[in-house]
């Protein structure tokens, strides 16, 4: 479903404010009826990306291309995208109505047509009958979904969204997951969406662009993201891993924590320092003799859908996700199957902040 | 090229406030009386205005009123503001809609309105009448300034102070007053102003006792009188420094 | 002792000397020599006065008008991406409010004189000097020139409130600068425009001082002959009913203006 042309392209960004660099070397392209995601934590700019992409800020360097064509100079109300604002920016002047018919009346539309699309798009979020009421008398969640009726109304090619669940509580949260996935795939419309919990990203999008400090950790689909991060960052923000220093021997051999493990990655050479990832839910508990590595369980939480346990192993404290638990204080085996060792080039040390 | 224009516009703006102003400084230092020839610096005017006996009173006088007045009028609003804070909302919008009043009566109704009365029930004007006068217009700005402070206070406060074994009266002490303190200062910092600026109302009354505009006013019907210039002068730099304190002391606020 | 009665002391003190008086003029202007009379409001149904009335209510609406010309481009400019940081500008516009009211129309008259600045200026460029002092003009000048600074406040106090977002989505929806003027931040600054308007309008119907001074008593505003029957003239009953005429009329003005900012945002200007 998701067609192959660019619709937007980012060569070479870089976004300067006041000598902090927010953006870096950004180069990342995005199809037609894509649902992206950014995601990182609070200051990688990802925020920062999508208001160059909406026009609110103008790159430092490079090229930012639309359709094939530059659009860096091009001021927002003429470009085909539409925002839908972290704090939703609604007009306090305006009711519900004229919120949503904002951008038709600009285009000068026939009255009976812009009732006519306001009325698709109350029902779409389903909010028909609120066109009177004023922009105070709605809680946050309707006030959200009044703020993408309002951009979408307009039918961009693009629809950039900030963060726009984040005020929501976690049940509501998870509703509009799963309907704003549907609303795009239905409309058929490119989602780009600026979000920093790991958790929605992997369930609503269909390409992830992790970002940190500036650059692009790794781009590729949740699946792809959760299984094969490409260094210790991605790793540990997308899902929750355990994360240690390992040797890789050779092709298929690390050692770690005194240990030899067999594992399925090849190509990083011959003694080569690495950085392994073992999921918590990957790692199974068995008896003390049986196992690869032979520990205590420090401590034990129980979480709803699985027990978390702290299992000191191997001079390291495994974070283990298991249906059974085994009490603390009690010795433990642990066992990991070759297939969910993961392991990752060695990060390189940080660069020295400017 | 947009902020050009507009730095210019506002440029011209300031120059139209300015101005005046400036060539009143300018002339205070001016040897001859003249208002616009330059007769050379001199200090005289300002000399003439220090040993101005009467002028010196005039502006003792007002600065006391003002400040007498200030702290009657802080006093009451506070207590009025804490008591209709607790009040129904019935008889506390009716106790607003009166506090209205003197903001929205012009300035010589409610002089004259308080000079008939003065007059009908032979209380002599003087000094006396205008500073009843000023704490009937200042307190209003007080209860403005704290009743607001009041509403947006967390109860939580004072029933957790309550909860920690603090009797009422030191409650309110320590923790509503610290916090509607704020309020209080703007409001007498308000009453201030508008009492040593008022020139209407201390107009009517009161007669012979006057407070420092109404010095100014009769010597401008007189004519043009150096002195005041000088007079000016210093009160423009009052004003001066005191905005630029005021104004360093909530910019370090905002910075810590 | 309930904490209601706080607030006691504040309500005689209103009691005795801002209802009462009031109470004393309506008692005024109805008291004839044998009862109630409405002798003193016929009088003042009388041209002469009632061009009085006129000449101060137009004055003032020109000088609103002004200071709203004059104050909304310059509210909108400091509050405004360009200016907005720097803090010294408004202080500056600010200082003039802060000065005694009387000092700034004497120093206008100072310019103003015949004698004055301005004047010399003009013969020292070979031309005719104006005759400033004492006309109409020269009190519109003094009020626009004292009141500019409370319109500007207002409009850029509701302005500065405004959320940067909100015009961020107007553009973002298609508003070029002039619609996003229009059809967002004018509609938003009203609650402002309307609080300048009242602390111009008021002040500017009622006073009498800058007439005085700047008109040089070549004629009459409303204010003056309200002083002149108490001060003078010593007619209490017509001026007390010319005071509930200005009162009528104040309140007339603020019903009005309510009508447009019935939320009463602009209010919390100071």
């Amino acid at each position: 479903m998701i067609e192959e042309t660019r619709l937007i392209e980012l060569i070479g960004i870089s976004k300067d404010f006041d000598g902090t660099k927010a953006l870096s070397d950004i180069n990342l392209y995005i199809r037609k009826r894509e649902f992206v995601t950014l995601l990182g934590p609070s200051g990688c700019g990802k925020t920062t990306m999508l208001r160059i992409i909406g026009g609110f800020e103008y790159p430092t360097e490079g090229t930012l291309l639309f359709e094939g064509k530059d659009i860096a100079s091009v001021p927002p109300y003429k470009r085909r995208v539409n925002t839908v604002f972290q704090k939703y920016a609604l007009f306090p002047h305006l009711n519900v109505y004229d919120n949503i018919a904002f951008g038709l009346k600009l285009k000068k539309m026939s009255r009976g047509e812009i009732e006519k699309r306001v009325g698709r798009m109350l029902n779409l979020v389903k909010m028909t009958g609120f066109e009177k009421r004023s922009v105070d008398s709605l809680s946050g969640g309707q006030q959200q979904r009044i703020a993408i009726a309002r951009a979408l109304v307009n039918e961009p090619e693009v629809l950039l969204l900030d963060e726009p669940l984040g005020a929501l509580d976690l049940k509501l949260r998870k509703e509009m997951q799963l309907e704003l996935k549907s609303m795009q795939q239905e409309l058929g419309i490119t989602f780009m969406f600026v979000t920093h919990d790991q958790e929605e990203a992997l369930t609503m999008s269909d390409t992830i662009v992790v970002m940190n400090e500036g650059r692009i950790q790794q781009v590729g689909d949740p699946k792809r993201i959760y299984d094969e991060p490409k260094n210790a960052f991605v790793a540990d923000f997308i899902g929750e891993s355990n994360i240690l220093r390992g040797l890789m021997l050779e092709d298929e051999l690390v050692s770690m924590c005194g240990e030899k493990f067999p594992c399925v990655d090849s190509g990083f050479g011959i003694n080569q320092p690495v950085d392994v990832v073992v999921r918590p839910e990957d790692i199974m508990v068995v008896g003390e003799d049986v196992g690869m590595l032979t520990g205590e369980v420090k401590s034990v939480l129980f979480k709803g859908v699985h027990y978390e346990m702290i299992i000191s192993a191997g001079g390291f404290n495994w974070k283990v996700h298991s249906t059974t638990m085994q009490p603390a204080g009690s010795t433990v085996g642990l066992s990991i199957v070759p297939f969910n060792m993961h392991i990752m080039r060695r990060q390189p040390p940080k660069e020295a902040a400017s | 090229m947009r902020k050009f224009f507009r730095g210019t516009y506002l440029g011209l703006l300031l120059t139209f406030l300015y101005a005046p102003i400036v060539v009143m400084v300018v002339l205070s230092f001016n040897a001859s009386k003249s208002r616009a020839k330059w007769g050379g610096f001199s200090l005289q005017w300002y000399e003439k205005l220090f040993r101005s006996g009467e002028i010196m009173h005039v502006l003792y006088m007002t600065i006391l009123i003002a400040l007498i007045a200030t702290a009657v009028a802080t006093i009451l609003g506070t207590l009025a503001a804490i008591g209709i804070h607790a009040m129904k909302s019935r008889n506390a919008n009716l106790i607003m809609s009166i506090s209205y009043l003197p903001m929205t009566t012009p300035d010589i109704v409610t002089g004259v309105s308080l000079m008939l009365m003065f007059v009908f029930i032979k209380v002599p004007l003087g000094y006396g009448t205008m500073l009843l006068a000023h704490i009937a217009f200042d307190t209003p700005y007080v209860l403005f300034s704290v009743l607001p402070k009041l509403r947006s206070l967390n109860v939580n406060l004072y029933e957790a102070a309550l909860d920690l074994g603090c009797p009422p009266m030191k409650a309110v002490n320590k923790v509503i007053l610290p916090e509607i303190m704020p309020g209080v200062v703007t409001g007498a910092l308000l009453a201030f102003t508008m009492s040593l600026d008022d020139f209407v109302i201390s107009y009517f009354t009161s007669n012979t006792d006057r407070n420092l505009s109404m010095i100014i006013y009769a010597a401008a019907r007189k004519g043009i009188e150096p002195t005041i210039y000088a007079l000016s002068t210093l009160m423009f730099v009052a004003v001066l420094v005191l905005l630029l304190i005021v104004n360093k002391r909530s910019a370090l606020e905002n910075v810590s | 002792m309930k904490r209601s009665a706080f607030a006691g002391p504040y309500v005689a003190w209103m009691a005795m000397f801002t209802v009462a008086p009031l109470l004393f003029v309506v008692y005024f202007a109805f008291k004839g020599d044998s009862g109630f009379t409405l002798a003193n409001i016929q009088k003042f149904l009388a041209p002469t006065y009632l061009n009085v009335l006129w000449r101060s209510l137009y004055l003032a609406v020109y000088c609103t008008a002004i200071c709203l010309l004059i104050g909304y481009p310059a509210a909108y400019f400091l509050a405004g991406k360009d200016f907005s940081k720097n803090q010294a500008l408004f202080v500056l516009i600010l200082i003039p409010m802060w000065m005694n009211f009387l000092l700034r129309t004497y120093a206008m008259m100072s310019l103003l004189e015949d004698s004055g600045i301005i004047n010399q200026l003009l013969k020292a460029m070979g031309l005719q000097p104006l005759a400033m002092i004492g006309t109409e003009g020269a009190v519109l000048t003094g009020m626009v020139y004292n009141f500019v600074p409370f319109m500007i406040l207002p409009i850029y106090t509701s302005l500065k409130k405004m959320d940067e977002r909100i015009i961020e989505a107007a553009e973002d929806l298609g508003a070029d600068p002039y619609n996003v003027f229009r059809r967002v931040v004018l509609p938003l600054s009203v609650p402002g425009v309307v609080s300048g308007i009242t602390m111009v309008f008021m002040p500017a119907v009622t006073t009498f001082a800058i007439s005085r001074l700047l008109g040089s008593g070549n004629f009459w505003l409303f204010g003056d002959i309200i002083e002149r029957q108490f001060l003078e003239a010593n007619d209490w009953g017509f001026g007390s009913a010319l005071s509930l005429v200005m009162m009528m009329l104040i309140i007339a003005s603020i019903g009005l203006l309510n009508r447009i900012d019935p939320k009463k945002e602009g209010s919390g200007a100071w």
